[in-house]
């Protein structure tokens, strides 16, 4: 009797930790036109965890941050952010899509984009006021890019343009944040910069998840992984998951097994 | 010169000049506004498509009345529209080709289809022609009971406006209500999409509220103005705002004076300008508006402030 109270009870927890978790995924298959750019994928990230998503060109990483957002529609598959479809949890994640993603020769300043970032809070049918733009300030501020504010953002270089990106999510003000490839094409001052404000935010409690393409950075930058090649390879902490093996599997033999043994080394 | 000035601007102004003017201006910021979110959304061949499409759409709906008057044609051309954005959206997604060929595939065709209807039935007995569907009838659109200035306030006068310069000012009403009241949305989705749709912005029932803005804008403007004056106020006003700022808000602005500066200009160019070079006749006030509205983008080009913004990136 008490046995099975305690596994009951036991089982609740690990129910109540699952369940709530900034992201649960099951089966999720997304696709552009007739093959799969994802399929059938889970994954779970535990709150307060920093998760790099690895793969090679074309695996599906983005697709899979876009499908779990609904950004782009999924064949199949459930989503739940903190135990909710989305769309109810929508105000605690901030997106932070590919720099390239945008064309940075629309008519806006720095200070317009991270104001796009307090959306929520401006509400229906009313306009940005100065109170908005104090805080798209501070945002900047943590991204070192205040002196920036009033130039275009077609002025600025790629590692600029990717810190108003973050600083548009950090006026979001999210539980959980959600980048797609932010160190791709910036110098080594903005990755430093970025990854500084992301390490910021995993120690507030907020959860991070990062597409990432630099192998060699994983263990410095992140806790966990989660390796995709249209399916999902593998997923865990670091040291467990982040293997030789799992590598190889993920990257076929786009990677030589002595390559690996190196970054694990590095 | 001063009596010439009040001569020109007196009753016979009124009466055959101030109407046609302002329903130049109200088609040509009418079409300007939701232009420049096609322009920035790289859509700009959308208005070009929905103002071919108005073709067979009024076609089809004389066929089906057997009138011409404004209700069917209009009804007509909207439908027509609607059905060209649904094929065009059809096309994008079965052909899987992008958006310029789709556009391109399917308002050719529709108007191709608009000009053999033309022929093969008989709608020569009345007045739906291709010059007439390109170039409009902007002069013919005065204010017979207009005395001069004061029938502004005379209700007998004002109930014979031509009926464009209302339906126009509603219609130009709504389109700036619209873009207002949808600023913030239609500023952010229009920049980055995937970012809106996740914050929740619902971007696909925006963007087709933007087309069909869009197809109203065309539709109404291509009675008075025909479809010349609208492809060029949907791309060109927009495009030499662009070129003027770095800011939404004030591209928009610009985007409205150039439109107006445009119907101005050519409404007067059209009907004196000929008269200057010593020619008694005048030339077309919408083929006039619209290559004012050129003009304007080539100065833009030379001396807009923001011309060289292209390909200037910061180093990393």
């Amino acid at each position: 009797m008490r046995n099975a109270e305690l596994i009951a009870e036991a089982g609740k927890i690990v129910d109540v930790a699952g369940k709530d978790a900034p992201l649960t995924v099951r089966g999720l298959t997304v696709s552009y036109g007739n093959k799969p750019a994802v399929f059938s994928v889970d994954a779970s990230i535990p709150a307060g965890s920093m998760t790099a998503i690895i793969g090679p060109n074309g695996a599906g990483k983005s697709t899979f941050l876009k499908g779990a957002l609904g950004v782009v529609p999924r064949l199949s598959g459930e989503v739940r952010i903190f135990g909710k479809p989305f769309h109810e949890a929508r105000d605690r994640v901030a997106y932070v899509p590919q720099r390239a993603s945008v064309d940075w020769d629309f008519p806006a300043r720095v200070i317009d984009v991270v104001l796009m970032g307090l959306y929520g809070s401006v509400g229906l049918l009313r306009l940005w006021r100065a109170r908005h733009r104090e805080q798209a300030m501070a945002c900047l501020d943590r991204v070192g890019m205040n002196d920036f504010a009033d130039r275009q953002i077609g002025q600025l270089s790629g590692g600029q343009q990717q810190r108003v990106f973050l600083a548009r999510a950090l006026a979001q003000n999210a539980e959980f944040y959600l980048l797609d490839e932010p160190f791709a094409g910036v110098d080594a001052a903005t990755e430093r910069a970025i990854v500084s404000v992301l390490k910021d935010l995993k120690s507030e409690g907020r959860t991070v998840v990062c597409v990432h393409h630099d192998l060699s950075t994983v263990p410095e930058y992140f806790d966990r992984v989660l390796l995709i090649n249209v399916r999902r390879i593998a997923e865990g902490p670091v040291d467990t998951t982040f293997t030789a093996e799992n590598l190889q599997e993920t990257y076929g033999g786009r990677l030589a097994a002595t390559h690996i043994d190196e970054l694990r080394l590095a | 010169m001063i009596d010439n000035l009040m001569t020109a601007l007196g009753a016979e102004f009124v009466q055959l000049s101030l109407t046609p003017t302002l329903i130049g201006i109200l088609a040509a910021v009418a079409c300007a506004l939701p232009g420049n979110f096609l322009l920035l959304r790289r859509q700009a061949l959308i208005g070009d498509a929905i103002s071919h499409v108005v073709l067979p759409g009024i076609v089809a709906a004389f066929l089906v009345t057997g009138t011409i008057t404004a209700v069917p044609m209009m009804l007509g051309a909207g439908a027509a529209a609607i059905v060209a954005v649904v094929m065009i959206e059809i096309v994008k997604r079965l052909g899987r080709v992008e958006p310029g060929a789709a556009m391109g595939l399917v308002f050719t065709t529709l108007f191709a289809a608009g000009v053999l209807f033309l022929e093969i039935t008989d709608t020569s007995s009345v007045h739906i022609d291709v010059q007439h569907a390109l170039l409009g009838n902007l002069e013919s659109l005065i204010w017979f009971d207009a005395e001069g200035w004061q029938s502004l306030v005379d209700p007998a006068a004002l109930a014979t406006l031509p009926p464009q310069l209302p339906r126009l000012a509603l219609v130009l009403v709504g389109i700036g209500l619209f873009i207002v009241l949808f600023w913030k949305e239609l500023k952010i989705s229009t920049f980055d999409a995937a970012f809106a749709g996740a914050i929740g912005i619902r971007t696909g029932l925006l963007s087709f509220a933007l087309v069909v803005a869009t197809a109203i804008a065309a539709v109404a403007a291509f009675d008075a103005v025909g479809s010349i004056i609208v492809i060029a106020m949907f791309v060109c006003p927009p495009a030499s705002a662009r070129l003027m700022t770095n800011q939404l808000g004030r591209q928009v602005g610009w985007s409205v004076v150039f439109a107006t500066i445009s119907a101005i200009l050519g409404y007067v160019f059209a009907g004196y300008g000929p008269g200057w070079f010593g020619s008694p006749y005048a030339v077309s006030a919408a083929g006039m508006i619209a290559t004012i509205s050129g003009i304007i983008m080539l100065l833009a080009c030379l001396f807009g402030p923001q011309r060289k913004r292209v390909g200037q990136q910061a180093e990393a």
